[in-house]
């Protein structure tokens, strides 16, 4: 079966194609972008998406080569992210479930994370760190359902990440543009570094990053220190977690999962751990059609359908809300 | 000899003028930058040592501190026969579920009545005794404070280690723990701190009930 997905949560929109024997048809995705001292203003993003949404739609069908007729059902983020923009995406899938009269699947943006990580990296029963602008997630799958084993008790690292870079005007995305100064840090500058059992906080980082860089300390020793303590709390909270469940695989997925240094730091403790590590493949680390697209494949086949009557958008929805039904 | 790697440290069980003791050695966490990871090992070396006392002081079992090396990062302390709560907790009857999770409620009371914030209490940092009592371990997270934010983080830690863990009876197992800690804090002050932890349940992402 094929099936269409339609991401819209945040800055990006993105229509995908996939099929039930595991294949990414194709993946067409636009991203919003602030300018530089700005955020993500949600009406604006939204408004993005619905410009370019016809574009997305026929560029993807077309790189798939497959009819609108030949689709078996669709799928769309439900959530959680940001209201206008997630009200956008399921408009747009609402009308192509309707018109060409097929199932509509209700995908958890962040299962979708997750679960395109596993496909793309064949991991199994891993322990799941889910970073991106939403999430700062560890995560372990029983009994139908993820387990938060730790998360951020404030801000997510990709919120984090974002907001220093907005402050230091940088480009957005804020991540990559961290990324990229670190690597020039030579000196080390001393951060709050809060962990409390899995669980990390961010705040008082941010604030102290942002109060340093209004000292005027190099903008690259920042963000080099910034990613150091900032990762560095992460990894620990993650190593416990390890440890606490000793699973044999680790999975590192979402947008942050992109950066070499938190890949390096990951790595390293799953191998001291002797677990298995997997990250989630550049193209897919972001947000991106095929994460709804595979996911709702998953979904569809385990009979979850939503009538487009009841099918409202939630902000709000947390990762340990949600049945997985095609796990044992 | 090494007995378990766990996250942060390596504990080896020697004997040791006599005495059968745990070499807890905090080592060189290689993601770490050197500068940051020293600082870290050497300041919870430390503080560990003086929260295990201080805990014992307050009438809650935790192995005696024989020695602290802050230049190797090594504590050497008592090695305690039993079994870690995470094993035994799942196997237990209901009756005996009920007994031990009053009992950890009351000595999370009395850690907390003395000041004591644990800063990681998962059923993993707890081990029952061959002669039944629990001692709490691994102290490296932990803080003085009398603060109701503390607390309540101290206690939320607990619940989602038995929710990650324990599912099937996390509920039932947090709620009979929180008897115990009334017990031991008073009740006013435990339903303060429940509330707390309700509050700080809301803080985590996407959650539905935030106001």
């Amino acid at each position: 079966m094929i099936c269409l997905g339609v991401e819209s949560t945040a800055h990006t929109f993105g229509v995908s194609l996939a099929s039930s024997k595991g294949e990414i048809l194709s993946d067409v995705n636009s991203t919003y972008t602030p300018m530089p001292g700005e955020g993500i203003h949600p009406r604006k993003a939204a408004q993005h998406h619905s410009n370019v949404a016809p574009e997305v739609l026929r560029l993807s069908l077309q790189r798939a080569g497959i009819k609108l007729r030949d689709i078996d059902a669709i799928a769309f983020s439900v959530g959680p992210g940001l209201g206008p923009v997630l009200r956008t995406g399921a408009t747009l899938a609402r009308a192509l479930s309707i018109w060409l009269n097929k199932p509509f699947v209700p995908v958890h943006h962040a299962v979708a994370h997750i679960e395109i990580g596993r496909l793309a990296t064949g991991s199994k029963d891993p322990l799941v760190l889910l970073v991106s602008g939403g999430h700062t997630t560890i995560a372990t799958y029983a009994a139908k359902r993820w387990r938060i084993l730790g998360e951020t008790e404030d801000i997510t690292l990709g919120n984090l990440l974002d907001v220093f870079a907005r402050e230091a005007r940088l480009n957005f995305p804020g991540g990559p543009a961290v990324e990229d100064l670190a690597k020039k840090g030579r000196n080390f500058i001393n951060l709050p570094y809060v962990v409390k059992g899995n669980d990390v906080s961010y705040s008082g980082l941010l604030t102290a990053a942002i109060k340093k860089l209004k000292e005027g300390e190099r903008i690259e020793d920042l963000c080099y220190s910034l990613q150091e303590v900032a990762f560095a709390m992460l990894t620990e909270a993650t190593e416990r977690a390890l440890a606490y469940t000793e699973k044999e695989e680790v999975l590192l997925t979402g947008g942050v999962a992109a950066n070499e240094r938190l890949q390096s730091m990951i790595r390293e403790i799953a191998r001291e751990h002797g677990a298995k590590f997997f990250v989630v493949p550049k193209r897919f680390s972001g947000d991106c059609g095929a994460q709804i697209a595979w996911t709702g494949v998953l979904v569809y086949q385990h009979g979850v359908q939503v009538d487009v009557e009841k099918s409202f958008v939630k902000p709000k929805w947390r990762l340990d809300q949600v049945d997985i039904p095609w796990r044992e | 000899m090494l007995i378990r790697r766990g996250a942060e440290a390596d504990l080896y069980s020697e004997k040791w003028h006599g005495l059968n003791v745990i070499f807890k050695k905090r080592v060189r966490k290689k993601y770490r930058i050197s500068q940051l990871d020293l600082e870290i090992r050497r300041s919870r070396t430390v503080h560990e040592s003086q929260l295990i006392h201080d805990a014992k002081l307050a009438g809650v079992p935790t192995p005696a501190i024989y020695a602290v090396d802050t230049a190797s990062t090594t504590i050497i302390m008592q090695r305690i026969e039993g079994l870690r709560v995470k094993e035994t907790l799942d196997n237990l009857d209901l009756k005996d579920r009920e007994k031990l999770c009053l009992n950890l409620g009351e000595l999370i009371g009395r850690l907390h009545k003395n000041g004591i914030i644990h800063g990681d209490l998962t059923t993993s940092n707890m081990i029952i005794s061959d002669d039944g009592k629990v001692f709490f371990i691994d102290f490296g997270l932990g803080e003085h404070s009398k603060e109701t934010e503390d607390r309540g983080v101290d206690l939320f830690l607990m619940k989602r280690a038995l929710q990650g863990a324990h599912h099937q009876c996390a509920e039932e197992c947090f709620n009979t723990l929180m008897k115990g800690y009334a017990k031991e804090i008073g009740a006013d002050v435990a339903k303060e701190v429940s509330k707390k932890v309700e509050e700080i349940s809301r803080r985590g992402r996407y959650v539905a009930e935030r106001l």
